[in-house]
């Protein structure tokens, strides 16, 4: 099967799973509290307003045809509007969301950079000291709520040592943000040189990251440890042996290039969970994101950015799983055949 | 003794596979920790079951004179900002934070393997469409999911129940298809559909029990995951809602009074679900190895 027909195939596949979570999106917005007519007109409007306000929103149709005005709406970037800051949720979004994507990457990385090494180190040195540690940690670190990793790390580095700054967003009170060019702080400030903000937000950054981090390193770790332990039983890596060729070579040369697979399987899996933790670890932190938008509508009986967020997880999951198969379609030719 | 012997002579050479007695000892090992797990689990139920009795104050007892204290022989785990006792609210909760996660997770278990097992021996259509609702739903993250569906439908136990059931159903629905799909080729299903069982007998009474082994081990995990998924949904304020006590919506009271160094009001309810979940995942594993021999290597 060529690359092209695989890539093909793979996008119509999405069609039928885009429709599945448009649905469930609607059937929330239409379940969600808070009459959207009711809050469109006002506290003071009279009855005779609110039902001339439903009818111009369409609210009086035939539920398929209030579900074909939602998709239409999507497809244009309308997510409806937010009654507590006034504005279309739609704007709402893309002012918090560069501070979800640096919060997101940092963690991934920090995740990557010491969840994968641990895998490899615990397959490499099975039964270990060093494996039983890893594994001590992926059992303990998957059953830690992720809200409670964050606060305990905030009174050691913020009230015990002293050495992180409060957790209140994403700077300093007397810094002002660097001149926005990716929207993302650290790498702002760097790029203009604003050394002052760079620390700052590296400074910030640092716990939020951490506590994303560790929730979703213990399963990476795993992941990464099983594909790991698998490639080391494969025939090629006996044979390598067989030729007697260095440890260091085998393993870190022969051994990890074929680690990718799984390792790109288990990022796909795990960005799910990072999503999930977002609202969550953005709340306790107070970072000015997505995710802590959405948690802050809940108190306030919000209902467009609740729905909103819901359904741009879910849509960033379903981009996020496209990549990976495709990652893997270019990387392991075998599977395309499947 | 012969499996010793063995054991000490491949002990030193790290290329060979690992032998009987190294294989029986990491066994007897994980199953002494699940069998510690389980016994855990029986004591969890017992504190839960008699938590009134045991609990040493009224955990929703206010005492103005006992307001934020530490850890002490009087209070144990201290009081919180009403002067409540952290340990007796820790024990009452023990009982809504066990009840939620089993009672959604046998829910999800048995719609998940009713649809799923009907789904999978029948195929064709009603497969098809069984299956892209699965893929829609899969699409969110469980959690994400959850805290859409409460915020609309509201957040009462039962609700509660039937939210993290529903993000659940899906997990089992795709094994047991699987499972079932495997299972409906072997030449004892194909004999009990020759001499003219109904379809339901052969899906319930031949297949569903050779279904079943790798499910439960499936829900034990789980159980932790829906512990996780309820205490951050109260945390949130989706959950249980104050003054009833449960460990999620007891951190996050605690929350604000940790950057101002009052770190019991978080800790020790964050140590109880680390514990609780821990106990679910370890008998969840022991359970793998006991009924899956196949995935005893990993």
């Amino acid at each position: 099967m060529s690359l092209l027909f695989f890539i093909v195939r793979r996008l119509a596949l999405l069609v039928p799973t885009l429709v599945g979570v448009s649905v469930i999106g609607f059937l929330l917005t239409y379940l969600l509290p808070g009459n959207p007519a009711l809050v469109k007109a006002g506290p003071m409007a009279t009855p005779q307003y609110v039902a001339e306000m439903k009818h111009r929103m369409g609210l009086d149709q035939p539920l398929y045809v209030q579900y074909a005005r939602y998709v239409t709406g999507l497809v244009h970037g309308d997510l409806g509007e937010s009654s507590s800051t006034g504005r279309p949720v739609l704007t709402d979004f893309i002012q918090r969301l560069p501070a979800t994507l640096e919060l997101t990457v940092a963690s991934l990385l920090l995740a990557v950079l010491l969840g994968v090494p641990m895998g490899v180190l615990s397959a490499v040195h099975r039964d270990t000291i060093i494996d039983h540690f890893g594994r001590v940690f992926s059992v303990a670190g998957v059953a830690m709520p992720s809200f409670w990793t964050g606060l305990i790390l905030i009174y050691v580095f913020f009230y015990l040592l002293g050495i992180a700054p409060a957790p209140l967003g994403r700077l300093g009170p007397a810094i002002s943000p660097p001149v926005p060019i990716t929207g993302l702080y650290t790498v702002d400030s760097l790029i203009s040189g604003n050394w002052h903000a760079f620390e700052s937000s590296l400074a910030h950054l640092a716990l939020p990251s951490l506590t994303l981090a560790i929730s979703v390193m213990a399963p990476l770790a795993r992941m990464v440890r099983a594909g790991m332990l698998e490639i080391l039983e494969t025939d090629y890596i006996k044979a390598a042996w067989a030729f007697g060729l260095p440890r260091r070579r085998v393993i870190y040369g022969d051994a990890l290039r074929n680690l990718v697979v799984p390792v790109v399987t288990a990022l796909g899996v795990v960005f799910g969970f990072l999503m999930a933790g977002n609202a969550v670890v953005e709340s306790v932190f107070g970072w000015p994101g997505i995710g802590n938008y959405a948690v802050k509508a809940l108190t306030l009986k919000d209902s467009g950015p609740i729905q909103s967020f819901v359904l741009f997880v879910a849509l960033m999951c379903i981009l996020v799983n496209l990549l990976v198969d495709l990652v893997y379609s270019v990387v392991d030719p075998r599977i395309r055949i499947g | 003794m012969t499996t010793e012997i063995a054991g000490a002579v491949y002990a030193d050479s790290r290329a060979a596979p690992e032998t009987a007695f190294v294989s029986f000892r990491r066994r007897l090992l994980r199953n002494k920790l699940s069998f510690v797990a389980i016994c855990a689990i029986v004591l969890l139920v017992v504190i839960a079951v008699l938590a009134p009795l045991i609990a040493p104050f009224d955990p929703n007892e206010p005492d103005a004179n006992a307001v934020l204290q530490r850890p002490s022989w009087a209070h144990v785990l201290g009081t919180d900002d009403y002067g409540r006792d952290e340990l007796s609210r820790i024990i009452i909760a023990s009982r809504v934070d066990l009840l939620v996660p089993f009672v959604s997770t046998l829910l999800a278990l048995l719609i998940g393997s009713l649809i799923g097992s009907l789904s999978g021996f029948r195929g064709g259509w009603v497969d098809q469409i069984v299956m892209r609702i699965v893929d829609a739903v899969m699409a969110f993250p469980a959690f994400v999911l959850a805290m859409g569906l409460t915020a609309a439908i509201g957040s009462s136990i039962t609700n509660l129940i039937l939210v993290i059931a529903v993000t659940q159903v899906p997990v089992y629905l795709r094994q047991l298809r699987a499972e079932m799909l495997r299972e409906r080729e072997m030449e004892y299903a194909r004999a009990a559909q020759t001499i003219g069982n109904p379809t339901w007998r052969i899906v319930f009474i031949h297949l569903f029990p050779n279904c079943f082994p790798p499910l439960i081990v499936q829900a034990t995990l789980a159980m932790g995951f829906a512990l996780l998924t309820f205490a951050a949904l109260s945390y949130i304020g989706l959950g249980i809602q104050p003054p009833n006590s449960e460990w999620g919506e007891m951190i996050s009271e605690g929350a604000s009074l940790m950057v101002t160094g009052q770190w019991w009001l978080s800790l020790f309810p964050g140590i109880a679900i680390l514990v609780t979940v821990l106990i679910f995942n370890l008998v969840g594993d022991g359970l793998r190895d006991l009924l899956d021999p196949r995935m005893r290597s990993q």
